[in-house]
């Protein structure tokens, strides 16, 4: 009886090597790692300029970046390195000082580069900016609701915080001097 | 053979190898339903920048991706080295209508109700200058599509950091 099962099967001891081989395949193929980047919102396009809107000064944050990559921030060069602090200082202004924003709510801030800014760079500046933000949302969410800005704070409550600190960032047409 | 009898017949605990196969099927299949297959070629060289306050791209059905850097070695003779777009596998002429050409093709594969979520992934290398990415902002925003995410890889070091 034995012997007679034996005979008919079919060796599957290469089946290992067959799966071996299509596993490599796709372990070389595959890439796991998620897109990522930094995610933004683009202004619609409109024919017309728009309208200039006269703001006070103390509510507006201008940075700079000129076609050697240089910061040129409220007036002054800065360093890149102090741009994420001094952003939040800009947007909480927690002495009240005459020289900063009024209120989160009304803080601009105001970003322009060249077209010979490197991308780098630019990312680089806006990265600042954006991680000021999420630092400011970090800190109030952890004050209103005792955890972290995040996903499992849900959108209502996001909201109620993006409301207190909105994100605006405007972005002016580039300059045009150093394109090569 | 005879070696192999000869343990057979001592009976000594042998490790079953007959699980095997189906563990590397299992691995497998794992992979074959982790693989994205990269589509199509690049023509361009992208090393995109780092960056921190980074978020995810979710679903990848709904992401279009605009590639900007220099044309690599093999085509620099025709197109030379300025920065140039890649939109599927082409080089872009005429940004405008190209990009509005692309994102149409990309909706007719993307469910109507899902249209709003698109988003496109400009992967831009570090290098290029704004001159160009601002070129293809403005066409982005010609064409309405005002999602857009800035493509990046972690930097580590800064990350730790904070």
């Amino acid at each position: 009886m034995a012997r007679k099962r034996e005979s008919p099967e079919v060796n599957a001891g290469s089946m290992a090597d067959i799966a071996f081989l299509l596993l490599i395949f796709f372990l070389v193929t595959t890439t796991i790692d998620a897109d990522k980047g930094i995610t933004v919102k683009l202004p619609p396009w409109s024919e017309t300029p728009p309208e200039t809107q006269r703001l006070n000064e103390r509510n507006v944050f201008s940075v700079l970046v000129n076609a050697t990559d240089d910061l040129l921030v409220r007036g002054e060069p800065a360093d890149i390195n102090q741009l994420r602090e001094r952003a939040k200082e800009f947007i909480m202004n927690p002495q009240g000082r005459s020289d900063l924003a009024t209120k989160p709510t009304s803080a601009i801030i105001s970003l322009k580069n060249d077209r010979g800014t490197h991308y780098k760079a630019y990312l680089e500046v806006y990265n600042e900016l954006k991680a000021a933000y999420d630092e400011l949302w970090d800190e109030e969410s952890q004050r209103m609701y005792g955890m972290p800005y995040g996903d499992e704070l849900g959108t209502a409550r996001k909201n109620a915080i993006k409301l207190k600190i909105p994100f605006v960032l405007s972005e002016a047409e580039p300059t045009n001097f150093g394109e090569d | 053979m005879a070696h192999f009898k000869k343990k057979r017949g001592k009976s000594t605990p042998e490790v079953s190898t007959s699980s095997l196969p189906d563990i590397i099927f299992m691995l497998l299949f794992f992979f074959m339903v982790v693989t994205v297959m990269r589509e199509g070629e690049r023509k361009v060289q992208v090393t995109v920048p780092q960056a921190t306050q980074l978020e995810k791209l979710e679903k990848k059905s709904l992401v279009n991706t605009v590639y900007v850097g220099k044309p690599i070695k093999k085509y620099q003779d025709i197109y030379g080295t300025k920065p140039r777009v890649q939109l599927d596998d082409k080089f872009s002429n005429n940004l405008d209508g190209d990009i509005a050409l692309f994102l149409e093709q990309h909706k007719l594969k993307v469910n109507e109700q899902l249209h709003g979520q698109i988003i496109t992934s400009i992967k831009a290398d570090g290098e290029v200058t704004m001159g160009v990415v601002t070129d293809v902002k403005t066409a982005l925003r010609k064409a309405a599509q005002l999602k857009v995410n800035y493509s990046a890889t972690p930097n580590s070091s800064k990350m730790n950091r904070n």
